[in-house]
């Protein structure tokens, strides 16, 4: 018997080439903890049925002496991001029954390193929202306590790794959708800098907003997935190569903590407390704590909740129900788009179309749309000056733990509330961490909680140290 | 305040089907999320400086228009998922 609890990519990969035990071995174990534990979680829309044959390649390129770190990882991927040959549905109707035609940049990267994925995983629709409740395929249920949400929109792959499901996975983030269901799960998050992954095959959301990012059990298991797919991609125009690098002997790294945003009403008191221990622990190995003056960063959550439904209503307009997808057949062509895209959209997906269409419309695209981008503009200056002074700007990731499902399914205000500190990443485009800092006790049960470290563009190597030092790694 | 017409005008846009109910729904929705986005017309001074600082940060960037792939190559693949075709094109209903 495998204990999947305590493995990581770099200890399972030396088990897996001293013999220890085989890939084949491995993604069994999985498919076993899957099937005993799903039927809860509900983390999975779908176990692919070759994960044994995937894995068996993998133990051949191992036993070729040709393996890297990832060649015979099982992992688990969002169902967002294209995988040839398979479904890829984005949890919602208007896709259920798509095929990827093509692999996704990732994807790609990830087979060529030998990794074996065991399924697709939940998430809200479109990767719109909070909580994972908004799939039409039914919301997955937290870990730690399944009357709770695991967050979203990667939730399913936040909960696969939480529960031993997975080794890994893979989540996509436009504002917190990898951080937050990492933090309510009690796990690692990343969402790189924008332009590090290639967002090719990754079904958009908002394009100037949209990274993957892997989410793991420690911060080197992030490191590894991160390394293996980023990189400069010809079929993403915004790709870039990213190299930041600590000089061997750089000490006094510095925290910034933003006041201004530190202020904001409803903070959950014991979220609060866990961030303040939080910052003294950094303190005690060294790091210097102080405060930074971010006035715009307050914003940040308004300018998110327009600049992203404008982009939405754009790049959902291809789903016309004519070349893939689901088609509803009207008396008429324009019937059909009615009745397809109305047929086939939840109603948050819905809800973003219609308020991105009515910002950008031509009686208030001044004051919505240009003013946002104007403002967002200024939150990245106010990035920039502090970044001047310290290495890190720290916040928790969530204003509060997970809650219960079907707490704000009603209210979709109040869950835009809980993206407070994950949007500004989004926004500047800089990368974004979400590590696991404690719990809070309700009840038998213990919540996960959650801090986030920023740091400059291209600087995931500071956050891989900082998470490192913070988890003991 | 936002009006029934005016969602109705969104969804007409946005060629989407709702229902009398749901119309109601988003009226609530919509109304409550453009209360709290509207904080932003708050923000002074964001000068157009600022705005065509960051726009001369912005380039557009294209591939080479080079290397076409084989004609057909992915026509099947593309084909396969369409809801509706009729030999190698995609079937829709007449417009006019």
């Amino acid at each position: 018997m495998i204990n999947l609890k305590n493995l990581t990519i770099s200890e399972t990969h030396n088990h897996l080439t001293k013999g220890d035990f085989s890939a084949v071995e491995l993604a069994q174990a999985y498919l076993s903890a899957i099937k005993e534990t799903d039927g809860d979680i509900k983390a999975y829309l779908e176990i692919f049925p070759d994960v044994v044959e995937q894995a068996e390649e993998a133990d051949k390129k191992i036993a070729r002496k040709e393996e890297g770190l990832l060649t015979g990882i099982p992992l688990a991927i969002k169902d967002n991001i294209l995988i040839k040959g398979r479904k890829c549905s984005a949890a919602s109707k208007m896709l259920a029954d798509y095929v990827a035609p093509y692999d996704s940049t990732v994807a790609k990267r990830l087979k060529d390193a030998g990794a074996v994925f065991l399924g697709r995983t939940n998430m809200d629709e479109f990767a719109m929202g909070g909580s994972t409740e908004n799939s039409a395929f039914g919301p997955t249920r937290n870990p730690s306590d399944l009357s709770r949400v695991p967050g979203g929109s990667s939730g399913g792959s936040a909960a696969a790794v939480a529960s031993d499901e997975t080794l890994a996975s893979l989540g996509s983030d436009t504002g917190g959708s990898v951080r937050q269901p990492a933090s309510f799960c009690g796990v690692v998050g990343l969402k790189p800098s924008y332009g590090s992954v290639s967002r090719n095959g990754l079904i958009a959301m908002g394009s100037s907003l949209d990274q993957i990012g892997p989410i793991t059990k420690t911060v080197a298991d992030a490191e590894i997935i991160f390394n293996a797919i980023k990189g400069k991609d010809p079929m993403d125009g915004t790709s870039v190569e990213t190299a930041g690098a600590i000089s061997a002997n750089r000490k006094n790294f510095k925290i910034g903590i933003p006041s201004d945003l530190m202020d904001t009403e409803g903070i959950d008191e014991t979220a609060l407390k866990n961030f303040n221990e939080s910052a003294e622990r950094f303190k005690s190995m060294g790091y210097g704590v102080e405060c930074v003056n971010m006035p715009n960063v307050k914003y940040s959550l308004a300018v998110y909740y327009i600049i992203m439904p404008a982009e939405v209503s754009s790049n959902l307009a291809r789903f016309d129900g004519l070349r893939y997808g689901l088609h509803i057949s009207g008396k008429n062509l324009a019937e059909d788009y009615f009745l397809t895209r109305g047929g086939g959209f939840g109603i948050e997906a819905r809800r973003r179309i219609m308020l991105g269409t009515y910002v950008l419309s031509s009686g208030y695209y001044d004051a919505y749309y240009n003013k946002a981008n104007q403002v967002r503009s200024l939150i990245k200056n106010d990035y920039d000056e502090a970044f001047k002074k310290v290495d890190f700007v720290m916040t928790p990731t969530a204003p509060s733990p997970a809650w219960k499902i079907g707490e704000k399914i009603k209210n979709p205000m109040e869950m835009y509330l809980a993206d407070i500190f994950t949007t500004p990443a989004n926004i500047t485009g800089i990368p974004a961490i979400s590590l696991p800092s404690g719990f809070k006790k309700d009840g038998d049960k213990s919540l996960p909680l959650g801090i986030q470290l920023m740091s400059d563009h291209g600087r995931e190597d500071l956050l891989f140290k900082a998470g490192k030092d913070f988890l003991n790694e | 305040m936002i009006e029934i017409k005016e969602i109705e005008k969104l969804a007409e846009l946005s060629r989407i089907e709702i229902s009398d109910e749901e119309k109601k729904t988003f009226l609530k929705d919509i109304d409550s999320i453009l209360g709290y986005v509207g904080q932003i017309k708050a923000v002074a001074g964001t000068a157009n400086s600022i705005n065509s600082r960051e726009e001369s940060k912005l380039k557009n960037i294209f591939r080479e228009d080079a290397n076409p792939h084989d004609p057909g190559q992915f026509t099947e693949d593309l084909l396969a998922v369409a809801p509706e075709k009729e030999n190698d094109c995609i079937k829709v209903k007449k417009i006019l």
